[in-house]
C-alpha cells in the first residue's frame, strides 16, 4: 500500500474499532438515528474543517474560523431581526462578507509575507468583535423560513433522519474531495504545502491560490455559520468559541500533515466522525463528565501526530552516504 | 566563421551589477543547436548570475537576449520557460509531495469537464518518461524515487515546457556514477534532438566527457569560448583561475608521516552502518578514506565523531581508553568535523561568519561561560584573514558567501576549538577550483601542525597528494589501506576494483 494512504487508513481502521467497541457495549448506538444525530450534530464542525483540510494542505492555519461561525450567527439574527430581507438573501449577503474576509487574510499573508497564524488571528479578534459590535445579546431567530428549513430531512430506514444542514455537510465534503483532487487549483494547494518556493518556480499561481484558498475556507466557515443558526436557531456573539481548534483536530485525526502537502478531505469527515463518536458514546453512557470528550480527543490528536512522526521518519529513510 | 543562425540562443553584452560588485560585465554568451555548452568558472565569477539573466531570475543591466533570432526579455523564470528555456538545478525543484505525474505536468493537467483528467495525465506522463528510458509508477509520489530519477524527471518536465534552451546547474554533484552515465545518455538524447544544452558542473572530467564548447568566465568577464576538443585540461584551469594551478594540486607526496601513533580504534563500528574496522591514526598524519558512494565513507565519520554511536569496539587516544558516544564526548576529547552536506549539516546560514566561527568553541565551553564579544570578533577575524574566507565582514550572514568561503568558515569553527583530531567530509566538494587549492594547501598546514587528520573525499587524485594513507571502503567495510609508495591513483582504484571482484566470485 502506498504509505500515504497510511494515515487514512489508520483513521478509518480505529473509527470501525472504535465504533464497534460502542456499539458492543450499547447495541443501541448501531441505528441510523445515531448515525442521523452524529451527521446533524457535527454538521457546522464538519463543514468549517473542510476549509480548515483546504488551508493546511496549503502549509498554512486559519484561527478565524469559530470567531467568523459566530459573526455570521449574529449577522443573520440581527439581519432577520432588524429589517425584512428573505433570508435567502441575508445568506448571500454574509457569505459574500465571509469570502471577501478570507481572501483579504489570504493576500495579506501573501503581499505582506505575513504567518498565517497571525494574521488569522487578528482576523479571528476582528471578527468576534464585529460580532459584539453588532449585538452582545443572544438573539433567537423565529424567522418562518428557518422552521421551513429545519422541516426538510431525509428519512432513513430504521427511523434515522439526515437533516438539511446534515446532508449538506456531506455535500460540501463531495465537493471538497472533488476540488482537491480533481481540480488543477487542488492540486495547486497541495503543491504550495509540498514548498512555496518550489511551487513558484513551476509556475504555480502562489497569490491568487493563496487568496482562493482562505476565501474557501472563509466561504465555508460563513455557510458553516448559516448552519450554527439553523442548528441553534440563534445568533451568539460568545458562540463556537474554539470550534477552530476542533476543526484542526478533525483534520490532523483525517490523517492531513499539519506541515501541509500531504492528506484527504475525506480522511477530515472520519475525523469528525471519530469526535462525534466519542461525544455520543459519553450521552449513552450518561455518567461520564462531558469533559471526557476533550480528554479522549486530546489523547487521540497526540496519538495521531505521533503516528504522522512515525510515518515521516519511515519514508524517509536515512540517505545512504559515501 | 558562423552565422546567427546557427545559435538558439545569443545574450550580447550582458551587463549586472550588485551594490558595490559588477557581476557580469558585458559578456557575450552563444549557445548552438545541438551542442552541449559546458559554463565554467570559479564561484563568483558570474555563471549563476549569467544563468539567472537568461531565465528571468535576475533583470540584466544590459545588453540583450535573442532566443531563434528574437530578442526576448524573460520576466521570471515561468516565463522563460514559456519562451523555450528551461532549467533544473541541482536540488531538484520538484515537489516530492506530488505524484510523478502532477510534477510532470503541473499547471497544464488536462481536463475534461473542468476536472482534471487523471487518467489522461498519468497515461501521458508514461509516454513522456519513455522517452528517457523510465518506466515508473507515475502515480506514486516524486519523493519515492531517487535523486538521479527525480533529476530526470525534472529534466523531462523542463524540456516538455521549453523544448528550445536546456540549462542544467551542477545535476550530476549528488548522483554517483552510474547515475551520471543515465543523466548523460539522456543528454545527448536531447542534443541529437537539437536543444541546446548549458551545462554547468565543477567536475571537469564530465565537461570534457559531454561538452562541445567551453565558455570561460572569471570575475564578471568573459574569459573565451572554446572546443572542447582543442582545449587541454591545463589550459582550461589557467583560464578558471588565470594562474596555474594544476601543478600544486599534485604536489610531490609527503614522505610517510613519523609521529607518534594517537588514536587508535579497535574493531569500532556500528550495526546497520558500518562494519567495525581497525584505525589508527598518528600525530601530524592525513588519513585519507576513498570509496564508492555509499560505502560508508560518511558513516565511518559520523561513528568516529560519535554522531551515530558505535556499539562495538573500542577508541583509545594516547594508550586511554575514551568515550565518544557522543559529539560532545568527541570535542572534549578535541575532535572535530566538518560535514559533508554543509548546507543542512555545517553552516547555520542566517547566522553571521563569527557566529558560525565561534559555535563549536562556544558550545565547548558551555553557555555558562560565554566569549566575550571581543574575544569573538578577535577569533573571527584571525580566522577570516589566515584562512581568507572572502566577506564584506565578519557580520554578513554566512549564507550570503560561497560555497567555498563557506566551507572555509566551517573549517574555521573547528579549528577554532583547537582540535587534535579533525574530520573533513568532501571538504572539496562543490567549491571552485581556486578554492579548492587553498583547501588543500589548508590540510598540508595543518598536518605540518601536528594534527591528526581524516579526510574523505571522492576525488582520488586529492587524496593521494595529502594522504600518508588512504583506507579504502567497500560495502560499509574497511577492505584495504594503502600506505607509503602504494598511494597512487591507480592503485586506490585496483583496491576498489579488486574488492569488487572480491565480491563477485
Amino acid at each position: 500500500m502506498k504509505q500515504k494512504y497510511l494515515p487514512l487508513t489508520a483513521t478509518i481502521l480505529i473509527f470501525l474499532l472504535s465504533y464497534a467497541l460502542c456499539v458492543a457495549q450499547y447495541p443501541n448506538m448501531l441505528s441510523t438515528r445515531v448515525i442521523g444525530n452524529l451527521l446533524t450534530d457535527n454538521a457546522f464542525l464538519g463543514i468549517a474543517a473542510v476549509g480548515m483540510t483546504f488551508v493546511i494542505l496549503s502549509g498554512g492555519i486559519d484561527l478565524s474560523v469559530g470567531a467568523v461561525i459566530a459573526f455570521t450567527g449574529v449577522f443573520l439574527a440581527v439581519v432577520l431581526e432588524q429589517t425584512s430581507i428573505h433570508p435567502l438573501a441575508a445568506f448571500a449577503l454574509v457569505l459574500a462578507i465571509t469570502t471577501l474576509f478570507g481572501a483579504l487574510m489570504g493576500a495579506i499573508i501573501h503581499h505582506l509575507e505575513m504567518p498565517a497564524f497571525i494574521v488569522t488571528l487578528a482576523g479571528m479578534f476582528l471578527a468576534r468583535g464585529m460580532a459584539f459590535v453588532l449585538s452582545i445579546d443572544s438573539i433567537p431567530i423565529k424567522h418562518p423560513f428557518y422552521a421551513t428549513l429545519k422541516s426538510f430531512y431525509f428519512k432513513l430506514p430504521g427511523g434515522g433522519r439526515i437533516t438539511l444542514i446534515g446532508g449538506l455537510m456531506l455535500l460540501v465534503f463531495a465537493v471538497g474531495i472533488l476540488i482537491a483532487h480533481r481540480t488543477r487549483f487542488g492540486t495547486n494547494v497541495y503543491a504550495l504545502g509540498g514548498g512555496t518556493a518550489t511551487a513558484k518556480l513551476m509556475g504555480v499561481p502562489v497569490a491568487s491560490t493563496t487568496v482562493r484558498i482562505y476565501a474557501l475556507s472563509g466561504l465555508l466557515a460563513g455557510l458553516s455559520g448559516i448552519v450554527f443558526s439553523l442548528y441553534t436557531s440563534a445568533g451568539y456573539s460568545l458562540a463556537a468559541v474554539g470550534v477552530e481548534l476542533d476543526a484542526i483536530t478533525a483534520v490532523v485525526i483525517g490523517g492531513t500533515l499539519l506541515t501541509g502537502g500531504s492528506g484527504f478531505v475525506a480522511g477530515t469527515l472520519v475525523g469528525i466522525f471519530i469526535q462525534g463518536l466519542i461525544q455520543t458514546y459519553i450521552t449513552f453512557d450518561g455518567t461520564l463528565s462531558s469533559w471526557w470528550t476533550k480528554i479522549l480527543i486530546g489523547l487521540l490528536l497526540f496519538a495521531f501526530i505521533l503516528l504522522q512522526k512515525g510515518i515521516i521518519r519511515l519514508s524517509r529513510p536515512e540517505r545512504q552516504h559515501a | 566563421m558562423q552565422t546567427s543562425n546557427d545559435n538558439i540562443l545569443s545574450a550580447v553584452r550582458i551587463e549586472k551589477g550588485f551594490p558595490g560588485t559588477k557581476a557580469l560585465d558585458k559578456v557575450d554568451f552563444h549557445l548552438r543547436r545541438g551542442e552541449v555548452h559546458a559554463l565554467l568558472g570559479e564561484n563568483g565569477a558570474g555563471k549563476s548570475t549569467l544563468i539567472k539573466c537568461l531565465t528571468g531570475a535576475y533583470r540584466r543591466d544590459g545588453g540583450s537576449i535573442l532566443l531563434d533570432g528574437e530578442e526576448i526579455d524573460p520576466r521570471d523564470t515561468f516565463d522563460a520557460q514559456r519562451l523555450g528555456i528551461g532549467t533544473v538545478y541541482q536540488e531538484v525543484n520538484l515537489l516530492p509531495n506530488l505524484s510523478v505525474a502532477e510534477n510532470l505536468f503541473l499547471g497544464r493537467q488536462p481536463r475534461r469537464f473542468g476536472m482534471v483528467d487523471t487518467r489522461t495525465m498519468n497515461l501521458k506522463a508514461r509516454e513522456l518518461l519513455a522517452e528517457y528510458e523510465l518506466d515508473l509508477d507515475v502515480t506514486r509520489d516524486l519523493a519515492s524515487y531517487s535523486v538521479a530519477i527525480q533529476q530526470v524527471v525534472a529534466i523531462a518536465r523542463a524540456v516538455h515546457l521549453s523544448g528550445k534552451v536546456l540549462i542544467l546547474d551542477e545535476p550530476t554533484a549528488s548522483l554517483d556514477a552510474h547515475e551520471v552515465a543515465m543523466l548523460f545518455r539522456i543528454v545527448r538524447r536531447l542534443k541529437a534532438r537539437g536543444l541546446g544544452i548549458i551545462f554547468i558542473t565543477h567536475f571537469l572530467e564530465q565537461v570534457y566527457e559531454i561538452s562541445d564548447r567551453i565558455t570561460v568566465l572569471r570575475n564578471g568577464h568573459l574569459v573565451g569560448t572554446r572546443e572542447t576538443s582543442e582545449l587541454n585540461r591545463r589550459d582550461l584551469i589557467a583560464m578558471m583561475i588565470g594562474r596555474e594551478l594544476a601543478a600544486e594540486i599534485h604536489a610531490a607526496r609527503i614522505e610517510t608521516a613519523e609521529g607518534r601513533m594517537r588514536y587508535r580504534f579497535r574493531n569500532y563500528g556500528r550495526r546497520g552502518r558500518i562494519n567495525p574496522f581497525d584505525l589508527d591514526v598518528r600525530a601530524g598524519e592525513v588519513v585519507g578514506i576513498a570509496g564508492l558512494l555509499g560505502s560508508g565513507r560518511t558513516e565511518t565519520a559520523e561513528v568516529l565523531f560519535g554522531a551515530h554511536r558505535a556499539d562495538s569496539g573500542t577508541a583509545e587516544i594516547d594508550g586511554q581508553t575514551v568515550d565518544l558516544s557522543s559529539p560532545r564526548a568527541a570535542i572534549r576529547h578535541k575532535f572535530g568535523f566538518c560535514p559533508e552536506d554543509r548546507k543542512t549539516a555545517g553552516i547555520v546560514g542566517d547566522l553571521s561568519v563569527r557566529e558560525n566561527i565561534v559555535l563549536a568553541l562556544q558550545a565547548r565551553r558551555g553557555w555558562t561561560r560565554p566569549l566575550s564579544r571581543a574575544e569573538q570578533n578577535r577569533l573571527a577575524d584571525q580566522y577570516i584573514r589566515a584562512l581568507d574566507i572572502r566577506t564584506a565582514d565578519r557580520e554578513k550572514p554566512i549564507k550570503l558567501l560561497s560555497g567555498g568561503n563557506q566551507q572555509k568558515a566551517i573549517l574555521a569553527r573547528w579549528l577554532a576549538t583547537e582540535p587534535e583530531f579533525l574530520i573533513l567530509d568532501e571538504p572539496t566538494r562543490g567549491i571552485d577550483v581556486g578554492a579548492h587549492a587553498e583547501i588543500v594547501r589548508l590540510i598540508e598546514s595543518l598536518r605540518e601542525k601536528g594534527l591528526s587528520l581524516i579526510v574523505i573525499s571522492s576525488e582520488i587524485e586529492e587524496l593521494v597528494a595529502y594522504s600518508s594513507r588512504v583506507v579504502v571502503l567497500r560495502d560499509r567495510s574497511h577492505v584495504a589501506e594503502l600506505g607509503g609508495d602504494r598511494i597512487s591513483a591507480h592503485q586506490i582504484v585496483e583496491a576498489i576494483a579488486a574488492a569488487n571482484e572480491r565480491e563477485a566470485s
